[in-house]
């Protein structure tokens, strides 16, 4: 009896103690993204909007978070729509060493964004091509092409083969077949690895960081924020790259999982 | 629209195995075909092979008169109503309908309208904006083949459309199929590998064993005069009885069986005709068993004990053992009064006028194939 009640507290301090160190990093930024003083940390003084106001007056991170904005919605629609063709082709034909170009195409997942940044920037460097938001843009299709081409790969299955196969029967050319039949049967998950790579656009530091030079995304200007030090404007405008973050997680559970559980 | 189809020495390799081998059928314009047959017939390969999705390995193919070597299948006089009927997940009824016609650049208002005339040939207009996984088998069936007889096509073919289906639904599903082909005058080809369905909707059926064609002709001709044993037990119960032809003469054909001589009119033989001394099997269906007593021609197998009996509804059906061979089971159906007793005594008799001669003796491996 007693050895049941104290496995049970053990249990739920487990519990407790696991969603604490998920979550406790995030809870203190936001918390403190709220304190009425100049520094964000313990204790708290009191709650305040004017951070969130000064980071809605801030030009300079006004245009960063919609370089963000664009830089996501732009590359992932670019790899999603490359994902999707490699897909398409090695899913409904026999192409030569078919295995060895699936690996190739999911290797960068395994490659650290670091690398990945510094060969491009060697790359760029080289073929003359200057640093901007367009350098940043490739660098995130690179590394969302994978994932795109995995998830939309994953989803492709012999029973589409056959409603494709129908299309073309019914006389359909192979664009036709792919625009009309294809993506709209896939787009659900289309949509998954079009919202996911925005999330992962979206977040990402090191290739932002490296292949931009005048004009920058959010996470790059956050950190040069932060190099004068810690501020609760940084934690606001975290809760802000935090906020968008889940609402986009969100808007994939309600459309795209809600979608797929219907059929 | 309509057209007839030849297939000339059509044969399809895969590799070393051989799915279709050496097959020729000519086909009338407007005709039911029926391809019947056990699975890796090469029933499906020869759909595929018209409808342009495979290429013959050699031999051709020709719809209307014309050469489809170099034809890809959307350029085909053919459509195809799939197995799991292949429907566009995304796109309402009426667009699943329309979109041959979309693709054949015809415009909206048209399109629809021909599509609606299409979903109300199938009983359902009223469903036109729904999305196919709102509909019951039955209904997403239809809609297939409203779809793939939109566009006109000089041929539907349809692989085992029905298989999916339970078989109240089925019976009901070969007749409207059946009325619809009749309306529209369409060639239709047509596989499966039940008999039953083969029988109802076909003008003509063609049983294939091992990628050849082994028999064709209609249904009443397939089921009562098949042409060789594999034709005959896959087409229904049978009973095989082996003997050999001693002589073909003008009053008629002389056998000797297993169950001792009997004689049969020369209508018994099947082309190619059989030389004296050669193996043959009497092919006798269980129904066709007659009382002892009555009017009309009758010969007799000798006698048999009954080993049991099941009451079916519309016979009894009675398994027996011959007194000359009792290690052979003889199925045999007999009338709703008749009364079984195990362990009783019949005698084997028949209108000669039924039994088939076949040539060859039933093996072992052929048995199995029968359903």
């Amino acid at each position: 009896m007693i050895s049941s009640r104290f496995s049970k507290a053990l249990s739920w301090a487990y519990l407790i103690a696991l969603y604490g160190f998920i979550f406790l990093p995030v809870a203190v930024l936001v918390l403190f993204s709220f304190q009425d003083g100049r520094l964000p940390v313990p204790p708290f003084n009191g709650a305040t909007l004017k951070w969130y106001a000064q980071v809605f007056a801030d030009d300079r991170l006004m245009s960063a978070l919609g370089n963000s904005l664009m830089v996501a919605l732009g590359s992932s629609t670019v790899a999603c729509i490359l994902g999707f063709c490699a897909a398409y082709g090695l899913a409904r034909y026999i192409l030569p060493a078919s295995r060895l170009q699936r690996g190739l195409l999911v290797a960068p997942m395994t490659v650290s964004y670091l690398i990945i940044a510094l060969g491009l920037l060697s790359t760029f460097n080289w073929v003359g091509i200057s640093l901007s938001l367009w350098t940043v843009g490739i660098g995130h299709v690179v590394i969302n092409l994978p994932l795109c081409f995995a998830i939309i790969y994953a989803s492709m299955g012999d029973h589409q083969k056959n409603i494709e196969r129908a299309a073309r029967d019914l006389g359909a050319a192979e664009w036709q077949v792919m625009t009309q039949v294809s993506a709209p049967m896939l787009m659900p998950s289309i949509l998954a690895a079009f919202f996911l790579s925005v999330t992962f656009s979206w977040d990402e530091f090191i290739i932002s960081f490296l292949l931009s030079r005048f004009d920058v995304t959010l996470p790059v200007e956050i950190w040069s924020m932060l190099r004068s030090g810690l501020n609760p404007k940084t934690n606001a405008v975290g809760s802000i790259v935090f906020l968008v973050s889940v609402a986009l997680l969100l808007i994939l559970e309600l459309i795209v999982f809600r979608r797929t559980a219907k059929k | 629209m309509t057209a007839p189809v030849s297939i000339r020495n059509a044969t399809k390799t895969f590799g070393d195995f051989t799915a279709l081998n050496d097959v020729s059928l000519e086909i009338e314009a407007g005709e039911f075909i029926v391809l019947l047959g056990p699975s890796g017939c090469g029933k499906t390969t020869l759909l595929s092979l018209l409808g342009g999705f495979l290429s013959p390995s050699k031999g051709t193919i020709e719809i209307a008169g014309r050469d489809m070597g170099q034809v890809p299948p959307s350029k085909r006089p053919t459509t195809t109503m799939f197995q799991d009927y292949a429907l566009f997940p995304h796109m309402t009824l009426r667009d699943n309908v329309a979109f041959g016609l979309k693709m054949r650049k015809i415009g909206k208002s048209e399109r629809h309208a021909k599509a609606e005339e299409l979903l109300d040939m199938v009983g359902l207009k009223s469903s036109a904006d729904k999305k196919p996984h709102e509909l019951s088998g039955g209904q997403r069936q239809r809609i297939a083949l409203a779809r793939a007889l939109a566009v006109e096509p000089d041929v539907l073919l349809l692989d085992e459309p029905l298989g999916a289906l339970d078989l109240k639904l089925r019976r009901q599903m070969q007749d409207e199929l059946k009325a619809i082909q009749k309306r529209v005058g369409t060639t239709f080809v047509h596989v499966t590998h039940d008999q039953e369905e083969a029988m109802a909707i076909a003008d003509r059926i063609v049983v294939m064993n091992g990628g050849k064609i082994e028999d064709v002709g209609r249904p009443e001709d397939i089921y009562m005069r098949p042409k060789t044993l594999f034709s005959a037990s896959f087409m229904g119960e049978v009973n095989f009885i082996p003997g050999t032809l001693d002589a073909a003469t003008d009053d008629g054909v002389h056998i000797n069986t297993i169950l001792g001589a009997v004689k049969l009119p020369a209508t018994a033989l099947c082309t190619p005709p059989i030389k004296a001394g050669e193996k043959i099997t009497l092919a006798i269906r269980p129904e066709h068993f007659r009382a002892s007593t009555g009017t009309g021609p009758r010969i007799t197998l000798g006698a048999a004990k009954i080993s049991d009996g099941a009451f079916f509804g519309t016979h009894h059906r009675a398994h027996l053992s011959p007194v000359d061979y009792p290690n052979m089971t003889i199925t045999a159906h007999m009338p709703q009064s008749a009364i079984i007793e195990p362990g009783a005594w019949i005698d084997l008799t028949i209108d000669p006028a039924s039994i088939t001669v076949l040539p060859g003796h039933p093996s072992a491996a052929k048995q199995e194939d029968a359903p």
